[in-house]
């Protein structure tokens, strides 16, 4: 089988990766994401137009006129279906959303309410506070791990492979302004898990080859075992993301930030389990001693 | 070794069989009673609301304060204490004690013994927590204290939701405290909460108290709304009547007036109270008094004595059904906000199950193809194993009554997608091992044998993800951790018994033809 030399761009990968975790750093810092109802607080009503005569802006001009703080409209999906955002401070009256979709109903009397959720600004912050928690209690638990059961190199590497995977998804959806929810967090750990899969798999070979050969450099290893693992990598990437995929474009509206963010991460996460998982191991110079001592001290 | 005894082949048939049995057991309806588990759909799918109410503890928190105010100024005066300028802030109780009874004073305060500590003989531990500077004494809530008036106020408060919520007649509400002060409210197959929320947005705490018309009332009098927000009453302080002596409420139809009231009915404590309070006030107005607004204030023509009255006051008969149910079931020991909602119709729930079973349905079919397109005949294994990895899932899920939410569907989708990567990774370390090796048997066995360790550290990684998901996550998103994490260890069964059971009766077969993979 062919070997393809991926040391030769260690170097030019690892420019390329700090530029993007620059931008994306620059990114969630000044343009910040856009959070949902979730994590802002807020209402949003999902509703359904089957008959009557409507439009993005007449369902905007309707909604208006009951006075809701930073209303935003937009189509959701389908031709029919509209996604309805809007901040209300004021949660102690609890008709108000009653009241408003008697109001709505008069102009839309074919109106179906699909979906309704309102979040108070105490439980979005605790929201927000449970999902950073959640994702900083999974690295470290990874980096915990990885840590017991190999060296600390290894663990350093596959930890900075999870922070570049984390920082670029949630870049690319500030970038494109996706919002950020619930499902949002839920994709990130996954997506940590899977990179985190990946990596392992390699530093698996890694460890192995490092205690068959004790004489060949980390550098030429590193690349040897991408390559033994290549075909892994590609085809567990693939069927992951036809699965995916398949949920992008067939699982409906409310999947579909979800779904994009896992196929970010997977490709994003295989792509630093070779580019920056690796390169970390060679610059900590890891060698067949790193791995063989360790194996002495316990006998 | 490449080899399975007739009883572990004859178990992993048994265990696999069992599970296909519970994962159809959710299509079609088997008529016996083995197992009657089966998997809940959340409320994301099949529809319903979702609310979170919060406990706004502070009425108690100043109730109590003043109750052991008063009980100290007793006291004080019992022991001839000296004692002087009490006041309540900041939920803190302060006082002034002269000089010479700082001693005498701390000593009440902090005796296990004294009836004011009534609290100790119980917990253990204090209430109030004391502290005095000099003279100055301040007392506050102890933590211990917080929690227990806390916990006691949210058990009732269940209690009250729990009867509001079963008289309106929804199916299967799930009621549930969560934290020191929350309740959880699911209600599936309602998408309108509209009313169960204005029902338990009402703290229902129903007084009576007569309207005085001269402010000298020895009980203080306030100065309160009507139902209306327009006009309003002077009332005096005294509580004649409250809810608690209510054992029934109904909505009526007057016929006289063609007026819709609300008839109660008291207890023998209340209907003497009544009885009295009513007999000696003839002709005087009795407020009707709900959450602080007076419902009405008629006069009263003649004494009231058999324990049983109306309430009228301008209602529909659905706001009189509401108000009987509202005092029949009871006063929040505090009023509640709702700081969660969510409601899903069941029609957007319809089209999510619908979209979530294709998207399954096409990458299921996506990666089967695929890996017969790579792997030929182990392909085909690696696929028997997914699709018996599919049924142990939902048979897993059945066992345990799980809920199944649609970013749980997701999770089993993505378990299809990932579940190959540990076949993956045998096939192919297999294949380099028959390189090395050219008996079929033992380059397949330690394929098996040298994948291990990376296969079990990369499904632990996902697992770790999936278990912290699971404890911090809430709804629809803990559905996700309890599908891909009861997903890795299927997929780890199904590889390792399964196709691992198939690869061996091939290779054995076939160990002396060419290139097997």
């Amino acid at each position: 089988m062919k070997t393809i030399e991926f040391n030769r761009y260690y170097k030019k990968f690892g420019y390329l990766s700090l530029i993007l975790i620059f931008i994306s750093l620059s990114l969630l810092i000044f343009k910040g994401l856009n959070y949902g109802v979730d994590f802002k607080g807020g209402t949003l009503i999902e509703i359904r137009i089957q008959n009557s005569d409507h439009s993005v802006s007449k369902v905007r001009d309707v909604f208006s006129d009951s006075n809701l703080p930073n209303l935003t409209v937009k189509n959701f999906g389908n031709d029919t279906d509209y996604i309805i955002k809007f901040q209300k401070q004021n949660l102690d009256n609890p008709e108000y959303i009653n009241d408003l979709k008697n109001e709505v109903l008069k102009s839309f009397p074919d109106i179906n309410f699909r979906r309704v959720e309102n979040v108070g600004p105490k439980v979005s912050s605790e929201l927000l506070k449970s999902g950073i928690i959640a994702i900083s209690l999974s690295l470290a638990a990874m980096l915990f791990y990885i840590w017991i059961r190999f060296e600390w190199q290894f663990s350093l590497g596959a930890i900075l492979a999870l922070f570049h995977d984390v920082i670029l998804t949630l870049g690319v959806f500030s970038l494109l302004s996706l919002e950020i929810n619930l499902s949002i967090v839920a994709a990130v750990l996954t997506i940590v898990g899977y990179s985190m899969n990946d990596t392992v798999v390699i530093y698996d070979r890694i460890r192995d080859n490092l205690k068959k050969y004790a004489d060949v450099n980390i550098f030429e290893l590193s690349n040897q075992s991408i390559n033994e693992t290549l075909s892994r990598t590609i085809l567990t990437s693939v069927t992951t993301l036809l699965a995916l995929l398949s949920i992008f474009f067939l699982g409906g509206e409310i999947l579909r930030g979800f779904s994009l963010a896992m196929i970010l991460g997977v490709i994003v996460g295989t792509y630093s389990s070779i580019y920056i998982a690796n390169p970390t191991l060679v610059r900590l110079n890891v060698s067949h001693d790193t791995v063989v001592k360790k194996e002495e001290e316990k006998n | 070794m490449l080899y399975f005894s007739k009883i572990k082949i004859i178990t992993v048939f048994l265990i696999t069989l069992a599970f296909v049995y519970l994962s159809f057991s959710n299509l079609f309806k088997f008529d016996d009673n083995f197992l009657k588990n089966k998997i809940n759909l959340g409320l994301d799918l099949q529809g319903g609301s979702y609310l979170l109410l919060e406990i706004d503890n502070q009425p108690i928190i100043s109730q109590t304060l003043q109750n052991k105010l008063i009980e100290l100024k007793k006291s004080f005066n019992e022991n001839s204490l000296k004692v002087k300028n009490f006041s309540i802030s900041n939920n803190t109780i302060m006082f002034e004690s002269d000089n010479l009874s700082i001693d005498q004073v701390e000593k009440i305060l902090l005796d296990k013994e004294s009836e004011l500590n009534p609290y100790f003989e119980k917990f253990k531990t204090h209430q109030f927590v004391v502290e005095n500077n000099a003279n100055f004494f301040s007392m506050y809530l102890s933590d211990y204290g917080v929690v227990l008036l806390n916990s006691s106020s949210l058990d009732q408060a269940v209690e009250i939701v729990r009867r509001r919520v079963d008289e309106t007649g929804t199916n299967e509400p799930n009621i549930l405290k969560r934290g020191n002060n929350r309740i959880l409210v699911e209600l599936p197959g309602l998408d309108d909460p509209a009313r169960i929320k204005s029902l338990l947005g009402k703290t229902a705490n129903l007084t009576f108290q007569f309207v005085s018309n001269n402010e000298k009332d020895s009980f203080g009098t306030e100065i309160l709304k009507f139902d209306n927000d327009l006009e309003e009453a002077i009332v005096s302080k005294r509580i004649i009547l409250n809810g608690d002596n209510l054992i029934d409420a109904k909505p009526r139809m007057d016929t006289q007036n063609n007026e819709t009231i609300v008839s109660f009915t008291l207890d023998r404590v209340g209907s003497k109270k009544f009885g009295k309070a009513t007999s000696e006030n003839v002709g005087k107005q009795l407020a009707i008094i709900l959450d602080g607004k007076i419902i009405s204030a008629p006069s009263i023509r003649e004494p009231i004595l058999g324990g049983s009255g109306q309430i009228s006051g301008n209602f529909t008969f659905q706001s009189a059904t509401d108000l009987a149910l509202l005092l029949r079931s009871g006063a929040l020991p505090a009023p509640m906000n709702i700081i969660e909602e969510r409601s899903v119709g069941p029609d957007l729930g319809k089209d999510s199950i619908k979209a979530g079973i294709i998207s399954l349905i096409v990458g299921f079919c996506l990666v089967v193809i695929f890996m017969i397109y790579k792997y030929k005949i182990f392909g085909l294994i690696a696929n028997f194993a997914l699709i018996t990895n599919l049924l142990l899932l939902i048979g897993l899920l059945t066992l345990f009554g799980a809920t199944l939410t649609l970013p749980g569907i997701a999770g089993i989708i993505l378990t299809v997608g990932m579940a190959v990567d540990a076949n993956v990774l045998i096939f192919e370390r297999i294949k380099e091992e028959t390189r090395k090796e050219n008996n079929k048997i033992l380059a397949f066995d330690s394929g098996y044998v040298k994948s291990r360790t990376a296969i079990i550290d990369a499904n632990i990684t996902t697992l770790i993800a999936a278990a912290i998901l699971f404890l911090m996550g809430s709804g629809p998103v803990k559905g996700f951790s309890v599908t891909l994490g009861i997903g890795i260890i299927t997929t780890l069964f199904s590889v390792y018994f399964i196709a691992r059971l198939f690869t061996s009766i091939y290779v054995r077969a076939n160990k002396d033809k060419g290139n097997l993979l």
